[in-house]
């Protein structure tokens, strides 16, 4: 066995070793008091970290934010060369912005389900901000924040089972995420989010995003979505039993 | 598309920068700073790599700049044998954990923050901090036996190996 360094015990503490490394380390502990402290010490330095800091996921993002615009100001003025790109950049920006406000975010529910799909569900680390282990936690804390009641819909007949959830910013607000995973690893997300003003109810469609496929459908005051990067007739067994589950 | 991409990502910006700066206002500031930095490099970033990483590493940025342009080095400058010499009663307000990591330097408290709170891995911070992974680790290791010094309310810190 190599001899045991600092740099072992902390990956150990943030579970950054791989399983032999850890058994080597594990029996190392079992004969030294001060590492074992050592880590109980700062694992508990990281729980309470998360714990004092995490409430800060569950507010709402401040409006100023979500409109946050591509500044120039830090520019040094006397540089023109600088200055030139920097309007490039502004005019191509602005130019984008307006491409995008152009679609109102009514018809950009399958849309944005898709985008948080491709930001999270590759997270190998953290997929999720509240795990499955803790479900009734989750359902009660993403079902507070939209301000209705929620459920995670059991799909372990279609193979999936849910990993966790976490809390996303959206354009009316709240998002819930919740993640599924099956045994080869693919995973799937529901995207619940508060129902657009100006939006009717509907029935169950389907969009194709680039590479991920959306089932969607607007139900009283909640828009769902349920995103995968998989083939439409495979997508379609699990979100039809989302679907049942959600709207019995 | 990119857009939404960078907005998925702000609370957790908001998280991590509250508990560097430790003030609601000043922190969300930080994240303002960084989303608008953010938005004019957007051409930068290579579609496909860790959109997290990459603004968390912007983020790193912006702060050392507002340190440098407010010239606040906050308690950097707190030297180990102040901290040894402070009193007992002293010791017990920095029990509580924010003052504790308030009493770090802002690398440390960065590293601790990022790999304890935001469970980056150490290559992850490396990247974001733009410093090698042994520093990442020796920071760490400083700052974590900092931090139990402080809330044990003992300020000698314990000697372990030295990190690789």
């Amino acid at each position: 066995m190599n001899e045991i360094t600092g740099t072992d015990l902390h990956a150990y503490t943030d579970g950054q070793l791989d399983d032999s490394r850890r058994v080597e380390v594990e029996a190392h502990l079992a004969h030294d008091q001060s590492a074992t402290e050592a880590v109980r010490a700062w694992r508990e330095q990281n729980e309470a970290l998360r714990a004092a800091h995490s409430s800060v996921l569950n507010e709402p993002v401040p409006p100023h934010l979500l409109k946050a615009r591509a500044s120039s100001r830090r520019l040094p003025y006397y540089a023109i060369a600088a200055s030139c790109m920097a309007l490039g950049v502004a005019l191509g920006w602005a130019l984008h912005a307006y491409r995008a406000e152009r679609f109102p975010d009514s018809a950009a529910l399958p849309r944005r389900a898709a985008v948080a799909h491709v930001v999270y569900a590759p997270e190998v680390r953290h997929p999720v901000e509240v795990g499955a282990d803790q479900q009734d936690h989750l359902v009660k804390w993403l079902s507070k924040r939209l301000g209705s009641e929620l459920k995670a819909p059991l799909l372990t007949a279609q193979g999936f089972d849910l990993v966790g959830g976490r809390l996303l910013p959206g354009s009316k607000g709240p998002v819930a995420h919740f993640m599924y995973q099956d045994a080869k690893g693919q995973r799937i997300t529901l995207y619940v989010s508060r129902r657009d003003g100006e939006l009717r109810d509907t029935a169950f469609r389907f969009s194709q995003e680039e590479r991920v496929a959306v089932f969607y459908w607007i139900d009283g005051s909640l828009g769902y979505a349920l995103s995968g990067e998989m083939d439409r007739a495979s997508l379609l067994a699990v979100a039809t039993s989302v679907y049942r589950q959600i709207n019995p | 598309m990119d857009r939404e991409q960078i907005a998925l990502h702000i609370p957790r910006l908001r998280r991590y920068a509250r508990a560097l700066v430790g003030d609601r206002y000043q922190s969300d500031d930080l994240v303002q700073d960084t989303l608008e930095r953010a938005l004019s490099k957007f051409h930068l970033w290579r579609s496909g790599s860790d959109l997290r990483a990459w603004l968390f590493a912007i983020m790193h940025n912006v702060f050392i700049n507002q340190l440098k342009a407010r010239r606040e080095y906050f308690l950097d400058e707190v030297t180990e044998s102040s901290l040894e010499a402070a009193p007992q009663a002293d010791m017990l307000e920095i029990r509580d954990l924010d003052t504790a990591l308030r009493r770090l330097t802002h690398e440390q408290r960065e590293v601790v923050l990022l790999v304890g709170l935001e469970q980056f891995s150490y290559a992850e911070a490396s990247k974001a901090l733009e410093i090698p992974v042994g520093t990442v680790m020796s920071r760490l290791s400083r700052g974590r036996e900092r931090l139990r010094a402080l809330m044990s309310g003992s300020a000698t810190v314990t000697n372990l190996k030295l990190v690789k």
